[in-house]
This record gives C-alpha cells, sequence and structure tokens, in this order.
C-alpha cells in the first residue's frame, strides 16, 4: 500500500515536472531582459526581470490583428461545433437507435486521418470554393477536430441528467422541446460552457491548419510559428509570443480542470 | 369520468416482449394497483397509459376518449416516479406548480392550488428550499404534490414508496389511501411490494410475463388466487403447496394429502387426477395428537415471529409452513397432525397451475 502511493506520487510528480518545466523556462525567458537572454553563461534563474520582451512582442506588426483573428475564428468554431456536435451528443444520451455505435465510432474516425496528410487537398478544394485564407475556412477546418471532443463531453454531460426529468415535465404538460428547454438544458449549461471553453482552447492553440490555410489573414500561433520558420524571429520574441500563447489555455484548463475530470469520468463509466 | 379502458396492449422492446397481451378496465374513482415480479411488464404497461412508451399494438381509452395517439400532456394524466424525478434545479414551489405554468394558469390561481398542495403534504416550511436540502421522504411528497396539483382526471404511479426506509413507507402508504380517499382520482398504481399492493388496492391486478394473471379484490386475491403463481406471490409466508390426489369418498370427493384424505366438495368431473393443493399456513391447524382426517407431519424448526410463530413441518418429503401461537412448545424431530380447513383448500391442475 504504502509502496503504491510512492509509486503513484512518483509518476505524479515526474510527469508534472516534464510538463510544468518548459512552462517555467518559457515564462522565465519572456520575462528576462533582452541583453541577458544572450549572455552565456546563463543563469537559470535570471538576475533582472523586465517588460522589454514581452512589450516588443505585443508592439510587433500583426500581433493584434491575428489575436483578433484567432478569437474570431474560436469563436466561429465554438459555434459550428455545437450546432453540429450538441444535437448528435444529444441523440446518443437519451436514444438507442439503429447505427448508434457506428455513430459513435465514426466520430472518432476523423481523429485517425493525420493534418499533413489532409493538408495539401484540403488547401487545393479551399481555393476552390474561396475558402483559403479565409477565418471561416480555419473555423470549419477546427470544427472537424473538434467535434469529436464535443460530441463526447456532451454525451456524458445528458447522460448525467435523468431522462426521467424530461418525462416528469411531458406527463406535467410540456412539449418535448419545452422539456428540453426548461428541465435538461438549464442543468446542461455548466457542462456546456466547460465544453465550450475546451474547444476555445483546441482552437486557439491550432497551429497546423492555421499556418497551411492561410496567408494574409494569419491566426495568433500560424503567424508566431511563421515568424519563426519563415522570417527566423529572434530568439525574444518566440518566448514572449509562447508566454502570451499558452496563457489564456493555461488559465481556462486550470479554471476548469475539476469539471474536465468529472466528464471524462462519466464518460469512461 | 375517467375510467381507462387497456385494449389489446402489446409492446416488445427488439425480441424482447414487454408487455404481450394486457386487457383491463379501470373504473372511474378506483385504486387499481398493478403487482408482480421486476419484469413482468408492469411498469411498462403504466408508462403506456402516461403516453411515454410507444405501443407496437392495442388502443387506451381515457373516460371514452381515445388517447392512444395523445403525447403525455395532453392525457388527463399526472404520474409520480420512481425516482420522484423532482427537478433539482427548482424550488420546491416551482417544482409543485410547474404544471400549471405549463398550462398557463394565472399567477395567482397557481399560488392558491399550490399552497393548498403543499398544505395537503406538509411542505408548506419548505417552498423556498431546493431538493437537494430535502430528504427522501419530502422529495417524495414534493413529487406526489406536482402530480396532485394538476387535479389530473388519473394518477400514475411508479412505486412511489420503494425508495423510502420501512416506517416511512409505513406512514405514505396510509397518506396515499387518505389522499386518494379526499381526492378520488382514478389512481393505477405499479409495486412489487403485496403488502402495499393488498392495503391499498380497490382491486389487484397480478402479472407474470407481460400478461394479466389475475384481476381482482384484494381479499379475492388473497383467498382464491387463479394460479399457483398468485398464491406463491402473495402472503408471507406464501401459499402452501403440496400434491395430492383427488378420489371418490362417502358423500362426496376428497383429497389425499400424505395418505390421509380431506373431504373437499368437487366438480363430479375432477375425480382421479393429480392436483397441487394450496392451503394457506394460517388454515392449518397443529394437533399433538392423532385426529380423524389429520395429516401426520414432522416438525422441522420452529421460529418465533413476534405475535405468532412460523413452523416448518414435512409431511413425508414436501416442507409446509404452518402459522401457529406463539406459546405452542414444539421440538424439532416431533411428530404431529396437521389438520387442514376444508373450506379453505384451493385445488389447482398439477400441470398447469390453475385453480380448478
Amino acid at each position: 500500500m504504502r509502496l503504491r502511493l510512492v509509486g503513484i506520487y512518483g509518476a505524479a510528480l515526474v510527469i508534472g515536472t516534464w510538463v510544468a518545466v518548459p512552462l517555467l523556462l518559457i515564462a522565465l525567458a519572456a520575462f528576462t531582459p533582452r541583453s541577458m537572454l544572450y549572455a552565456w553563461p546563463r543563469p537559470l534563474w535570471p538576475r533582472a526581470f523586465s517588460l522589454d520582451t514581452m512589450v516588443f512582442f505585443l508592439r510587433s506588426t500583426g500581433v493584434w490583428s491575428s489575436t483578433l483573428n484567432s478569437l474570431v475564428v474560436a469563436v466561429l468554431t465554438i459555434g459550428l461545433a455545437f450546432i453540429i456536435a450538441a444535437p448528435a451528443g444529444y441523440a446518443l444520451a437519451r436514444y438507442r437507435f439503429r447505427g448508434r455505435d457506428a455513430l459513435q465510432l465514426s466520430i472518432l474516425i476523423v481523429k485517425m486521418f493525420p493534418a499533413t496528410v489532409l493538408s495539401i487537398p484540403l488547401a487545393v478544394a479551399f481555393i476552390q470554393w474561396g475558402l483559403y485564407d479565409t477565418l471561416i475556412g480555419v473555423a470549419i477546418v477546427h470544427t472537424a477536430l473538434s467535434i469529436p471532443f464535443v460530441t463526447v463531453i456532451v454525451t456524458s454531460v445528458f447522460v448525467g441528467i435523468s431522462y426521467e426529468l424530461e418525462e416528469a415535465a411531458m406527463t406535467l404538460g410540456s412539449s418535448r422541446l419545452r422539456a428540453f428547454l426548461r428541465v435538461t438544458l438549464p442543468m446542461a449549461v455548466p457542462g456546456l460552457a466547460a465544453a465550450a471553453i475546451f474547444t476555445f482552447v483546441l482552437s486557439w492553440n491550432e497551429v497546423f491548419a492555421a499556418t497551411i490555410l492561410t496567408l494574409d489573414h494569419r491566426t495568433l500561433p500560424a503567424l508566431i510559428a511563421d515568424s519563426v520558420i519563415s522570417a527566423g524571429a529572434p530568439l525574444h520574441f518566440r518566448f514572449a509570443g509562447g508566454f502570451f500563447m499558452v496563457m489564456p489555455a493555461l488559465i481556462i484548463i486550470f479554471l476548469i480542470r475539476r469539471y474536465l475530470m468529472t466528464l471524462w469520468g462519466v464518460t469512461v463509466r | 369520468m375517467a375510467e381507462i379502458a387497456l385494449i389489446n396492449l402489446r409492446k416488445t422492446y427488439g425480441r424482447v416482449v414487454a408487455v404481450k397481451d394486457v386487457s383491463l378496465d379501470i373504473q372511474d374513482g378506483e385504486f387499481l394497483v398493478l403487482l408482480g415480479p421486476s419484469g413482468c411488464g408492469k411498469t411498462t404497461t403504466l408508462r403506456a397509459i402516461a403516453g411515454l412508451e410507444t405501443l407496437d399494438r392495442g388502443r387506451i381509452l381515457i373516460g371514452g376518449r381515445d388517447v392512444t395517439q395523445l403525447p403525455p400532456g395532453k392525457r388527463g394524466i399526472a404520474m409520480v416516479f420512481q425516482s420522484y424525478a423532482v427537478f433539482p434545479h427548482m424550488r420546491v414551489y416551482d417544482n409543485i406548480v410547474f404544471g400549471l405554468r405549463m398550462r398557463g394558469m394565472p399567477a395567482d390561481e397557481q399560488r392558491r392550488r399550490g399552497e393548498e398542495a403543499a398544505g395537503l403534504l406538509e411542505l408548506t416550511d419548505l417552498l423556498d428550499r431546493y431538493p437537494a436540502q430535502l430528504s427522501g421522504g419530502q422529495r417524495q411528497r414534493v413529487a406526489v404534490a406536482r402530480a396532485m396539483v394538476m387535479r389530473p382526471d388519473v394518477l400514475l404511479m411508479d412505486e412511489p414508496l420503494s425508495n423510502l426506509d420501512a416506517l416511512l413507507r409505513l406512514h405514505m402508504r396510509a397518506e396515499l389511501k387518505r389522499l386518494h380517499r379526499e381526492l378520488r382520482a382514478t389512481t393505477v398504481y405499479v409495486t412489487h411490494d403485496q403488502v402495499e399492493a393488498l392495503s391499498l388496492g380497490d382491486r389487484i391486478t397480478v402479472m407474470k410475463d407481460g400478461e394479466v394473471v389475475q384481476c381482482d379484490t384484494p381479499a379475492r386475491i388473497y383467498d382464491a388466487p387463479a394460479t399457483r403463481f398468485v398464491g406463491g406471490f402473495i402472503g408471507n409466508p406464501p401459499m402452501n403447496f403440496v400434491g395430492g390426489r383427488v378420489r371418490a369418498a362417502d358423500g362426496g370427493s376428497a383429497v389425499e394429502i400424505g395418505g390421509v384424505a380431506v373431504p373437499v366438495p368437487l366438480p363430479s368431473g375432477a375425480i382421479g387426477g393429480d392436483v397441487v393443493v394450496g392451503i394457506r399456513p394460517e388454515h392449518i391447524e397443529v394437533a399433538a395428537s392423532a385426529l380423524p382426517g389429520a395429516v401426520p407431519a414432522e416438525v422441522v424448526v420452529l421460529e418465533p415471529a413476534g405475535p405468532n410463530q412460523l413452523l416448518t413441518a414435512r409431511v413425508g418429503r414436501e416442507p409446509l409452513k404452518v402459522t401457529v401461537a406463539s406459546d405452542l412448545a414444539l421440538r424439532p424431530g416431533q411428530r404431529v397432525w396437521l389438520k387442514v380447513n376444508p373450506a379453505r383448500i384451493r385445488l389447482m391442475d398439477a400441470v398447469t397451475g390453475r385453480a380448478l
């Protein structure tokens, strides 16, 4: 028993360190004065802190407009993903229908094809359809990527709300739709909000499709990746950009962590 | 007027037949209990009346109106669920008047009826609470109030007491009986608890494997079970069944149990066949010495049960339960004579289990 605990905490410590150390190093570097970043040998803990690097990053060309682009894409993605995945999740949770298992499986099939394989045909198709270099185009791809997660989470949210409550509302004179709107939906809102936030993080962080499919209307991760790869952006720009990117996701996941745990827990059960 | 007619109901789930072919007539104002073991189709039948199940076949009439195709809210019914299904995100008051709101009733009328129902079920002090702050019994009363406030023609209850502890169940059982007497709504009540069924029902419908086995008053169900199944399902301890043989005796017919002929009035055609003799434990008397017409038996075990004792005896190889006075002293292995009350014997076909 004792040994087991040591094992669990040991593993948790290793994994935690593995995740946290890069984040910590990026954060430290983002607040280190520019000159000190290039000093050699560089101390692990910087001797001085400054906001220069962050200010430089935030004043760089395209940062604010691409941040706005990222927000627009994320909001569009949330909207599209919910239009498709929320009814699917509800149906999977409530009804036993022919092809139910096949549907559940096919939702995961999206995850089978690596984005790398799909990217060139997708770019060609998007150029033909006039979706290339548009925010809605990126949002459509992000929607495809997030549908499996949203469906799974929404399913578990609705599984957790007894169908008898809806039935009770129906025996009391509500229609099926009204029973859903008055009884099930209010109880599902926190879980659905968690799913929406999760989708936001997914879209906000997605870099590959955004890079391939945009040119002038870059999202933030695409802009940073582009500056780093093709323009060879300086080291401090990279650190500041990385820090700026990671913070919203980190804060949001921290806030809804308990929710995500229970959601996945319900799904596993 | 809200008499209910169920006509040839059938419901299957894939290959599983939940309700095979059920027809029932329920009187206006009657308290009808659907009783049976789990999986007998009683809950499915109730949900079909509520409109929560679509039937494969059959029709349902409430007050002479065909409601088979109507949604639950348009049938003039209200239902109390086993899980209570109290809305957790609404206060007790909002739960109670939910149905009135759905109907678009004016707010002052809602309040009047809501408070009346709350008073009837002793919920007046709890109206501002959320269900999570209530005990199981209180939640159950909210569910009943929510159904009652609708003044339904038909009240449907699906094992409403099964999640309560024993003492509370006893209390609520009496409450439900009182409420039914005051409100006189036609009530259909599903339970697997025979004591509940006997104490609440004007009539009891015993179901098994998706079919009605017997539908009669509690007294008739208890005294004259239609089949061996009904006799064995109702009564605690249940009816005894021993093998017997019908033969002619001087001045009529008799059934032979353990080698002793017990005179039983029977139609003459039944003579000469093997039967099952059904007899309730309280209709057997125990004697310490041989009596004419008494069946010899051996004491196996004697269990005190408060007001009386439960004797397990053996006639030949067959065990038999007898309720005896609490002061009767018997030793295991002792020989006794069982005097069966002939008027209380229920003979059944040895093969089909049907009462003769």
